[in-house]
């Protein structure tokens, strides 16, 4: 039975870029080993990925110290801000960001228009030798995401939520 | 657009605070933040101008409890309420899921909230979205100031379509977490519809 979308979009690609996320287990061991050997390629302090709404999808490296879910919301909040600077001036998007501190530098990375890779690392590395590892690195994980996306459009893909019931939802907010 | 983690068995939702400047956005953040236990809430995160008014959002990452294992996480965020940010508020409208709207209840702020919600639409739309499919709830805020507009005529004007609203009075934090659960339960029922 059809039902009713929740959402009016403008165009296919909008359709294409806004489907409900789901990261399977696969996929994110996928994930989660690149970005490990992103931090040990490139010599880097911390990998992490987020999706373009600030949600951390993988992480490595020395995130200890480090308030991931605060930099992943602003660097999403960033990579916002930067791409509506770019419709300005009728660009299509500024994919790649370089911010150079005293101590630490940022690299940030949009990956297939869908997802940010960000790397945070410092003079124990060179930009150059983080921009080649990031390069490859964006390549692999643009043909997950891709393939990701294709299950998630997937009709008779697993759903995991589905398994809750609306009586489930009532009780998290009963006192 | 909500965001499943299968491996961690996390749900990740956005909820955005909308509403005309000065309306009480960042105070009902600022109260969620302060009464929340410690374990359960992520710093909070304020873009503001040096008169605290908000230049870009606040952010506020939340968690809620666990549905049958499943871990839910809220990302509370606002927008800048002052007209001439309004390519900001575009941004932030970007893969919501829920939205609340924080009317001014004062008198004299009815054109600002008329404003604010066509405001809210219109940029809605530019996004794909519709305010009439999106889990969206309202609070009237400011009930505590002397000269304000009867709810009734508040509700006539702004809730045509009868979507869950509350007073409030932020300050003190009236209404704050009653509309909190209201979004963030219709946000859920509607990630269980799409994955159903």
């Amino acid at each position: 039975m059809a039902t009713e979308p929740k959402r009016v979009f403008g165009s296919l690609e909008e359709l294409m870029t806004n489907p409900q996320m789901v990261m399977y287990e696969e996929e994110f061991n996928q994930i989660q080993a690149i970005v490990v050997r992103l931090v040990k390629e490139a010599n880097a302090r911390v990998v992490f990925v987020i999706d373009k709404n600030g949600q951390e999808i993988a992480k490595a490296g020395e995130t200890d110290q480090l308030d991931t879910t605060s930099l992943a919301s602003l660097t999403a909040g960033n990579i916002a801000a930067t791409g509506g600077m770019a419709k300005l001036l009728r660009e299509n998007e500024f994919t790649t960001q370089f911010h150079e501190g005293e101590r630490a530098n940022i690299h940030i990375q949009i990956v297939g228009n869908r997802v940010i890779l960000v790397v945070i690392f410092d003079s124990k590395t060179s930009l150059g030798l983080v921009r080649l590892r990031v390069k490859k690195a964006s390549e692999e994980l643009n043909s997950i995401f891709e393939a990701l996306l294709r299950k998630v459009q997937d009709p008779n893909r697993e759903t995991p939520f589905a398994e809750i019931t609306d009586d489930d939802i009532d009780n998290l907010f009963n006192d | 657009m909500s965001f499943i983690n299968v491996l961690s068995r996390e749900i990740n939702c956005k909820i955005v605070y909308y509403g005309p400047g000065l309306c009480g956005k960042t105070t009902n953040l600022q109260y969620i933040y302060n009464k929340t236990n410690p374990d359960a809430k992520g710093k909070m995160i304020s873009l503001a101008t040096e008169t605290e008014r908000t230049l870009f959002f606040d952010f506020l990452p939340l968690a809620l409890g666990e549905i049958r294992g499943f871990k839910t996480r809220f990302h509370l965020y606002t927008v800048p309420g002052q007209v001439f940010y309004d390519a900001s508020r575009k941004l932030i409208l970007k893969g919501v899921d829920g939205v609340v709207f924080v009317a001014d209840s004062q008198i004299a702020r009815t054109e600002a909230n008329l404003e604010s919600l066509e405001n809210l639409r219109t940029n809605l739309a530019e996004q794909g979205y519709s305010l009439d499919k999106l889990p969206y709830v309202i609070q009237y805020n400011k009930r505590d100031m002397p000269s304000v507009a009867p709810v009734e005529e508040l509700r006539e004007l702004l809730n045509p379509n009868k979507v869950p609203d509350f007073e409030g009075v932020a300050s003190t934090g009236v209404g704050v977490f009653e509309t909190l659960k209201a979004v963030a339960k219709l946000v859920l029922t509607e990630v269980k519809r799409q994955a159903g």
